[in-house]
């Protein structure tokens, strides 16, 4: 049967989302022969859409259903409603990221193991020989064309990048490069190369990062093997008195509830709503939520350690020219107890225009403090932390009745406390930091807290024991034999790399695991 | 002139006569706020002029930007002169006003220094209305298109064709 497929055809695997997980899957199947509904809540945005200007895109891109916030992390004082910067389109949020495509290091598959009992956190091993993920890392990078993998040139290096590389190289940084980035530094396959516009996090325009929505989805469309429902948003997934899912309630474009049938469910609408999905099916059979027997769904919420450095310079830097995120220094990444905290960082340019340096540099400042930093917007240079962050059981998504979204739906309340491991790092962070603009005279520089959160993972967990998670190692739920999570919140620790590349290797994994289990008989 | 006003606060015939200087704004007509050093005047049709020009003192307080002209605070609070503001704000300027009698001043805007502005500010900085007029400047003032070249930046760049050859990597001092 070719695209598009009956509602009540149920032999289709639908697929909740299209974003790193969801859309990769979805193509890779597709590209296998397999039959995929893809049901996306946001509509399709295509680079020719995307707009070159940072609050008119956030307002076509973002996800801006309401959410609830609690705990002592600054995003529930500074962004209340707002705890997550993702994308609601075809393509998720692989529409904005910035394309920084990292491999974990080995030990990190290992946290518990490498890094022993911390006290508070709730760590645990992956279930994955780590190994095993070195050719699914492979296809991955070719897929996404990732610059410094497979023999692919880097990019060069922007003004933002020169400041940051000059003041590593004086520290004795030595890991220092202009990324490995899912954006092509030569044109490939047809596709263009990066013209160094910036508005990386606003949709590329040139269509030379790589993105699920008009790379993937395009090519499993092509096949005849997937349908793509744009605005069709997840109400709850269905089960038989077997145990098993039977289909998905949605609501379509102009707000009626339908329902597709499927074979196999696959969940991937990222670390908020994969979970409340599962929480919102709750049913007489399930009490307590699809797939959450360990009481897991929702727990272990990590957002990495996150946080910036801008510096000022006596002269223009013009950090907003060129690749957002275009360079990174790698020595921090190590395991190295010494430094006060397990686990490790990256640090990696980053560029905001005038209007989200306003909104973001200190959230809630004003007075002279804040605008002279301003007034020398010209001449700043800026950099990201992105490091490991300790998972905590009660870091986590739960349904809040008291707030409906536009549906009558429960919103998620995102609950996270900061570990103190979290709080070493970044301060250990924040230093280093600074002494990179100061080693090439920042006159003077600014620690910047977390942004509203952009890697959102570990709500649905994977491990070895179903006691411990949600999901096993093929994102198989624990529970419930055909229904899957293929997207971030799959992740057992957060390790110190950007994860979209993890999340893509998994997907493509995944798809072998699928095609293998449906050629079996068992799905 | 701040001093003839003290305690008294604007008469309707100084208003009209715009010989009164509210803050870095002149009131220079029945219903209009401007500078008349250059070239921009805000009609208001709702709030009073003086509340108005107070308005746009508060905001360059807040965000205090010294080679950013009145034109650009005022566009950015503009927003607030409609019927459905009028009272809230109102209340807000008079609260704004009472704070600045109580700390010795005869208005908010007849506080000569900024610092002691800043210290009026921030003894109402939980307010709602403080934090109404502070977050929204955050997008009203800064997100002006004209305001951003005063900063350098260059805002949209993909019709240019990016800055592949205009200069991503031109830094000379590093």
């Amino acid at each position: 049967m070719a695209a598009p497929f009956d509602k009540n055809d149920d032999s289709v695997v639908v697929i909740i989302g299209t974003g790193a997980g969801g859309g990769v899957l979805a193509n890779e199947l597709a590209q296998k022969g397999i039959s995929v509904v893809a049901l996306e809540a946001g509509a399709r945005h295509l680079p020719q859409d995307f707009i070159n200007d940072e609050w008119d895109s956030f307002g076509q891109l973002a996800w801006l259903d309401p959410r609830t916030t609690s705990g002592d992390w600054r995003v529930a004082k500074d962004f209340s409603g707002l705890p997550a910067w993702i994308v609601k389109s075809v393509g998720g949020t692989t529409q904005h990221w910035a394309g920084a495509s990292l491999r974990f290091q080995k030990h990190e598959w290992k946290a518990k193991t490498t890094y022993g009992d911390v006290a508070g956190a709730s760590l645990l091993d992956w279930p994955i020989d780590p190994d095993e993920m070195d050719p699914y890392y492979t296809k991955a990078e070719d897929k996404l064309g990732v610059t410094q993998t497979g023999g692919r040139e880097a990019l060069p290096g922007c003004n933002n990048y020169k400041v940051f590389e000059a003041g590593a190289k004086k520290l004795g940084y030595e890991q220092v490069h202009t990324g490995r980035m899912a954006i092509n530094s030569k044109e490939r396959d047809g596709e263009l190369a990066c013209q160094q516009t910036g508005f990386c996090f606003q949709g590329c325009k040139w269509g030379a990062k790589w993105s699920a929505g008009y790379r993937d989805i395009p090519a499993g469309e092509a096949t005849g093997n997937l349908e793509v429902r744009e605005k069709s948003h997840v109400a709850r997934i269905l089960h038989n008195d077997a145990g098993k899912v039977t289909g998905v309630e949605y609501f379509d474009a102009d707000g009626n509830i339908q329902m597709q049938k499927a074979r196999v469910v696959c969940v991937a609408g990222n670390s908020f709503e994969s979970p409340r999905m599962l929480l919102n099916s709750a049913s007489s059979m399930f009490p307590d939520g699809l797939a959450n027997s360990s009481g897991q769904v929702g727990r272990n919420y990590m957002r990495h350690m996150t946080g910036s450095v801008y510096g000022v310079f006596d002269k223009p830097v013009k950090m907003w020219r060129g690749t957002t995120m275009a360079g990174i220094i790698q020595d921090e990444a190590r395991h190295d107890p010494s430094r006060g905290f397990v686990g490790g960082y990256e640090l990696e340019t980053l560029a905001l225009g005038l209007p989200f340096m306003a909104a973001f540099l200190d959230p809630g400042s004003w007075g002279r403090e804040f605008t002279t930093a301003l007034d020398s917007y010209e001449n700043m240079a800026g950099m990201w932390i992105v490091g490991e962050d300790m998972p905590q059981e009660t870091n986590r998504v739960t349904l809040n009745t008291d707030v409906k979204d536009q549906h009558g739906l429960p919103v998620v309340n995102v609950h996270f406390d900061d570990h103190p491991n979290d709080i070493a790092m970044r301060n250990h962070a924040y230093e280093q930091g600074a002494a990179i603009y100061d080693a090439v005279g920042a006159t003077r520089t600014f620690p910047t807290p977390p942004y509203p959160s952009t890697h959102n993972l570990g709500t649905n967990r994977m491990s070895e024991n179903a006691r411990d998670g949600v999901v096993n190692k093929w994102g198989r739920t624990h529970d419930i034999p055909n229904l899957y999570v293929s997207d971030g919140s799959v992740f057992t620790t957060g390790a110190a790399e950007n994860p979209t590349l993890t999340i893509v290797a998994l997907a493509i994994r995944q798809a072998d695991h699928l095609a293998s289990e449906m050629s079996k008989g068992n799905l | 002139m701040m001093k003839q006003n003290q305690g008294k606060g604007l008469t309707r015939r100084q208003l009209l006569s715009g010989s009164a200087k509210l803050g870095a704004a002149f009131i220079v007509g029945a219903g209009f706020v401007a500078n008349p050093g250059v070239s921009w005047a805000l009609e208001v049709k709702h709030l009073k002029p003086e509340s108005m020009a107070t308005l746009i003192q508060m905001a360059r307080d807040i965000y205090p930007h010294d080679h950013v002209g009145d034109e650009f605070y005022a566009a950015a609070v503009k927003g607030y002169d409609t019927a459905d503001n009028m009272e809230t704000v109102e209340a807000g300027i008079a609260a704004l006003n009472a704070a600045a009698v109580k700390a010795g001043h005869a208005s908010y805007v007849g506080a000569g220094w900024e610092r002691d502005r800043v210290d009026i500010l921030r003894s109402m900085e939980d307010s709602a209305f403080f934090q109404t007029v502070r977050g929204g400047l955050v997008t009203g003032l800064y997100n002006q298109k004209a305001v951003w070249p005063l900063f350098g930046y260059e805002g949209e760049s993909y019709s240019k064709g990016g800055y592949i050859d205009r200069g991503f990597d031109d830094i000379n001092w590093i």
